[in-house]
């Protein structure tokens, strides 16, 4: 059997009164891209929050079959969990490198870190011109690829993205989505990913859940949920 | 009836309107003016030299230049406080009205030490600077960490609250009677040696090499090491630092440590020149540090260790050479810094202009 990299379960979380999540079971195993799917405030971000213990959670979150509710968020990294913010959440007054050094903060050793350092710098050649520039003064494009490649810095077995196309240009959204395909398929990344843009996600994920209104609607094959007509019309539009 | 009040309504309406737009207009006015920084560097250059060549011409080349050796002690310590002020200010984004107050504890803490405890000055300094971090981070643990680090208001209210706190206490462990005050460094009456005429104490020297080698450490830790980059990162962006698995209580309980071990630094330095000292002496010394790290831009450490000697010389220069002025009014040329460099330049010299595309 294939190792659960996440396992949520009866997850309930909110923001003081307004409960956001109510009861989400969701799994991600090892190797796979998952993709959440879901309308403006159905709770998207929130899970990943959630997952990350940024907020007060309620139910489980297991990370490779520890329990994270009750941890810190930097135990949640340290388990192995790089998460990607909404707003790609850099350190605008750090420089591009000091950003990368930053990702790797839970790492010891520094010879590894230097060299997925320069590797990173090779994956993204902008990342590397830039890199005695403040993160700050990068576009959103670059700032995107930044965000990504930091969190790959911890060297992470789940990595969580979140709406990762906002505010991006569809050219540029593309080539990112492919270096998403290749992160997952040739460095065997987990990961979660949570969009709105459907066909773009559903061309990424392996298999997909459907958030409404703070719970599971759907879930299965991203090739199930493709098909599917209620999918269609309200996330693909046709 | 109600027509005329709307009429009269109408009249203040436009009142208002005019003078909002005359208040704007003075604003866009000031702001024009403060763009062109060439030239207000200029103007800034101008008015020293015409200043100097005045005052050269009044006393004397040789006391002109004492005067500013003089002023560099008074400088060295105003960047120094500055320094604790600006840690506080960059990890969480408000004043630490205490700084100065921690500081004068420390102070009369490494009076303690020696006098009664027969610990070598340096030895006692040290031991101060460390109880001091210590109680630091105990206060940031106690009274900080539990407040939403968003809600600035707050946080400043309990700094100011801690400010009275230890104001009352020193006093009742201490006692009011004002003490003297040892030094780490040669402090007779014939310790100097002659520079170009001018008359430079050891004790004095003393303190620039020591705050000076102060700023190279602190820089060196920011920049080059973990709990550096850590503190670099919480100031950035606390929710991202969070992410990348930085603790940031921890980090920032660092900061609080730093700040009080370099403020009490500063102050146990400067009080040999204010002795016999009592549990007031900081309240000046933290102002003239405001004028510094307002001056140097909050956010920058070297920013604020030249804007120090820049405030120490102002200080000490318009209170010598400007008979209104002399050493009662001193305090109005700090203010009037506070509020120049707020008006024309709110970053100060060296403060970063927030760079961020969206």
């Amino acid at each position: 059997m294939t190792e659960r990299v996440l396992d949520v379960s009866g997850l309930e979380a909110g923001y003081g009164q307004i409960k956001v999540l109510r009861g989400i079971d969701l799994h991600v195993d090892k190797g796979e891209a998952v993709v959440v799917l879901g309308a403006n405030g159905a709770g998207k971000t929130t899970t990943l929050r959630a997952i990350c213990q940024m907020i007060s959670t309620k139910g489980s979150v297991k990370v490779r079959g520890k329990e994270m509710i009750g941890r810190s968020t930097p135990d949640v990294v340290r388990a192995g969990v790089a998460h990607v913010p909404q707003g790609r959440g850099t350190f605008p007054d750090l420089s591009v490198e000091d950003n990368l050094e930053a990702g790797a903060f839970v790492r010891k050793d520094k010879a590894g870190v230097r060299q997925d350092r320069d590797l990173w710098f090779s994956v993204f050649p902008r990342l590397g011109e830039r890199r005695a520039q403040l993160a700050g003064s990068l576009s959103g494009g670059e700032q995107q690829m930044l965000a990504v490649a930091r969190a790959m810095m911890s060297r992470p077995e789940l990595l969580l993205l979140d709406e990762p196309s906002l505010g991006l240009a569809p050219i540029i959204v593309q080539d990112l989505f492919r270096r998403f395909g290749e992160i997952n398929k040739q460095q065997g990344v987990t990961m979660l990913v949570v969009e709105q843009n459907a066909s773009l996600a559903f061309g990424l994920a392996d298999r997909a859940y459907v958030l409404e209104a703070g719970q599971i609607a759907l879930s299965g094959s991203a090739a199930e949920l493709r098909e599917d007509d209620a999918v269609r019309k309200a996330y693909l539009g046709y | 009836m109600a027509t005329e009040t709307s009429s009269e309504s109408a009249g203040t309406t436009a009142v208002v309107a005019k003078a909002n737009e005359q208040i704007g207009g003075a604003y866009r006015a000031l702001e024009a003016f403060s763009a062109k920084r060439v030239r207000n560097l200029g103007i800034l250059l101008a008015v020293v030299v015409v200043f100097s060549v005045y005052a050269i011409t009044q006393d004397g080349g040789r006391i002109y230049l004492q005067r500013i050796f003089d002023s560099l002690n008074n400088g060295f310590v105003y960047g120094a406080v500055a320094i604790a002020l600006v840690l506080i200010y960059k990890a969480t984004g408000v004043i630490n009205f205490a700084q100065g107050e921690m500081a004068m504890f420390g102070t009369f803490l490494m009076i303690d030490l020696h006098d009664y405890r027969g610990l070598p000055v340096w030895l006692a300094i040290l031991g101060a600077m460390v109880i001091s971090a210590a109680g630091a981070a105990g206060i940031e643990r106690t009274l900080i960490r539990p407040f939403d680090p968003t809600n600035h208001l707050s946080i400043v209210m309990v700094t100011l609250s801690i400010f009275f706190i230890i104001n009352g206490l020193v006093p009742v462990l201490y006692g009011i009677d004002p003490e003297a005050v040892p030094t780490p460094f040669p402090g007779a009456k014939d310790d100097f040696f002659n520079l170009f005429g001018v008359r430079i104490r050891y004790e004095n020297l003393g303190i620039w090499i020591t705050v000076g080698l102060a700023v190279l450490l602190i820089s060196l830790l920011l920049k080059r090491t973990k709990i550096g980059l850590a503190f670099r990162s919480v100031s950035s962006n606390l929710e991202s630092s969070r992410l990348v698995g930085i603790s940031t209580g921890r980090t920032l309980q660092f900061g609080w440590a730093l700040a009080a071990a370099v403020g009490t630094l500063a102050a146990c330095l400067v009080a040999r020149f204010n002795q016999p000292i009592d549990f007031n002496f900081m309240g000046k010394v933290l102002i003239f540090s405001f004028a510094a790290a307002t001056l140097g831009g909050l956010d920058s450490v070297l920013g604020a260790v030249i804007a120090g000697l820049m405030v120490g010389v102002a200080e000490t220069m318009l209170g010598g050479y400007v008979e209104l002025i002399g050493s009662e009014l001193a305090l109005l040329v700090a203010l009037a810094i506070i509020v120049v460099v707020l008006v024309v330049r709110p970053s100060g010299l060296f403060g970063s202009k927030k760079v961020e595309r969206v």
